[in-house]
């Protein structure tokens, strides 16, 4: 299933400066390691013994997906995946 | 200069002093990092001492290499001493630091200054905020004040006061259908596509040093001692961590003896990550759809969680939930008691209070200060409904009769 990941600037220099990239996947999990084989330094970047950071949000079309399943949390077709920091706001 | 760069507050990698605020190892957080080892303690205590009335005195521990000049004055609150509200309570020595007395009336005048004086250091033409309203009020005012161009977005269901009161000064204005959370992602995701000072975003590790300056008025209005408890609001828990970090420094500096004090977090329940954190024993939050009256702390995600619930436990406080009832008491007990009146978030933090003093939790001999961050003009709604009004015809006979049938006999004449 072809999904849109948004790339945020502070990831960029290990994704060839792409933005946006398009990958398959049916989980946020299988999107993020379809992610990590294209771009081999992704992974450490945003991940730690196989979970996420914890300054890492990650968002399927707008929603936090520590409200849905975190890494299980299904994509649909054509939905849009955000990978932003957390640190922001407040 | 004491000013040395930015650090990630997790595995303490180094960057330059530009607009930036991740980590890029790591995603953690950066913050500003110091040298005060060439400081004299005497004389750096006799700079503040002979320094502007406002948070510049304190210059040396804000991110500058020289002091900024100007700005709308921001800062030297009252602490107010507030006996009869100490005497309700069963407490003993009770402060309230009245940050309503700033130039938008909240707190958040303290951040944007620092924010904004950077922005113009490093060159930027145009500052930005996501807001739950006290810092909209704040960045449209600062931004007029230094003639940059400003957009501040907030979510659309905001208080009427705190919209009316940023439009005022002739900001972009832009509404988000969501809440403050959807409002703090749409702002991440454009701050990575325009070159513009977000003073809560690419430039919030300075922005967020602002908020030492209430610790340090707090110390130099108590004769640079420290109070024994703090009880402050959580909303990202930045305010809440850094008037903890302001202490530690001056402490760290010998600028203070002592211990930190006790640092109990108020959060109101319909929006309570850190306090279920605190509850549940976690280290981190998980995230909540707010629902609260208390809107400036509705943040359902909280940036600094973690850094707030360390301060919580490790000072041996703690952080509690309170219900928008026991909000809207405690916005009518300090206005009954001090002469304050707050926003919600200040009803938060006095429920709070009256919670920590009911459950025995505060001592009699300790000196407390709850920081009250907001003006009640803000969030009317609060007092709306909770008195009655005489309505009289103008004259004598009327008030007098009026006045025998609603004040009990032996009343003061």
């Amino acid at each position: 299933m072809a999904v849109t990941v948004k790339i945020p600037t502070q990831l960029r220099a290990v994704t060839d400066g792409e933005a946006e990239t398009e990958v398959d996947g049916g989980t946020v999990g299988e999107v993020l390691d379809a992610l990590f084989d294209r771009y081999g330094d992704l992974r450490d970047r945003i991940c730690e013994d196989g979970e996420l950071r914890r300054f890492v949000n990650v968002y399927v079309s707008g929603e936090d997906i520590r409200f849905g399943d975190g890494l299980e949390t299904e994509v649909a077709e054509g939905s849009e995946v955000t990978i932003l920091p957390a640190v922001a706001g407040g | 200069m004491a000013i040395e760069s930015l650090r990630c507050k997790e595995c303490r990698t180094e960057y330059p002093l530009d607009a930036r605020y991740v980590c890029e190892q790591c995603f953690g957080p950066l913050e500003v990092a110091y040298d005060y080892s060439d400081l004299d303690v005497a004389e750096v205590r006799r700079k503040i001492q002979a320094g502007p009335r406002s948070i510049w005195r304190y210059s040396d521990f804000l991110p500058f290499v020289s002091a900024p000049r100007g700005s709308l004055t921001t800062g030297t609150t009252p602490l107010v001493r507030a006996d009869r509200l100490a005497q309700h309570l069963g407490l003993g020595e009770l402060y309230i630091k009245n940050d309503a007395a700033n130039p938008t009336h909240s707190f958040k005048d303290r951040v944007v200054s620092v924010a904004l004086a950077k922005a113009i250091e490093l060159g930027f033409e145009v500052v930005a905020c996501a807001s739950t309203g006290n810092l909209a009020n704040a960045v449209a005012a600062h931004a007029a004040h230094a003639g940059l161009e400003s957009y501040v977005f907030i979510p659309a269901n905001l208080e009427e006061q705190k919209v009316l009161a940023t439009g005022i000064y002739g900001t972009n204005l832009v509404a988000v259908n969501g809440n403050y959370d959807d409002v703090n992602r749409l702002c991440t995701e454009i701050s990575g596509e325009h070159d513009w000072a977000f003073v809560n975003v690419n430039l919030r590790p300075y922005y967020a040093e602002g908020s030492k300056t209430l610790a340090y008025e707090i110390a130099e209005q108590l004769a640079f001692t420290l109070p024994d408890r703090v009880v402050a609001p959580i909303a990202s828990g930045s305010l809440f961590t850094k008037i903890g970090r302001g202490f530690a420094e001056w402490l760290e500096l010998g600028l203070l003896n002592g211990d930190l004090p006790t640092f109990n977090g108020a959060q109101a329940q319909g929006c309570s990550p850190v306090a279920q954190a605190y509850a549940d024993g976690r280290d981190v939050c998980k995230p909540v759809r707010p629902d609260t009256i208390a809107k400036s702390l509705a943040i359902g995600n909280p940036a600094d969680g973690p850094y707030a619930l360390d301060l919580a436990r490790s000072t041996g406080g703690g952080v509690d939930a309170v219900t928008d009832d026991e909000i809207r008491a405690g916005v009518r007990l300090l206005a009954q008691t001090t002469g304050i009146f707050t926003e919600t978030a200040g009803g938060v933090t006095i429920a709070t209070l009256r919670k920590l003093a009911g459950r025995g939790d505060i001592g009699a001999d300790e000196r407390v200060v709850a920081v009250i961050t907001g003006e009640g003009l803000k969030t009317l709604d609060v007092a709306r409904d909770t008195f009655e009004r005489w309505e009289i015809e103008p004259s004598l006979d009327d008030f007098e009769s009026e006045r025998a049938d609603r004040v009990p006999a032996g009343a003061a004449r």
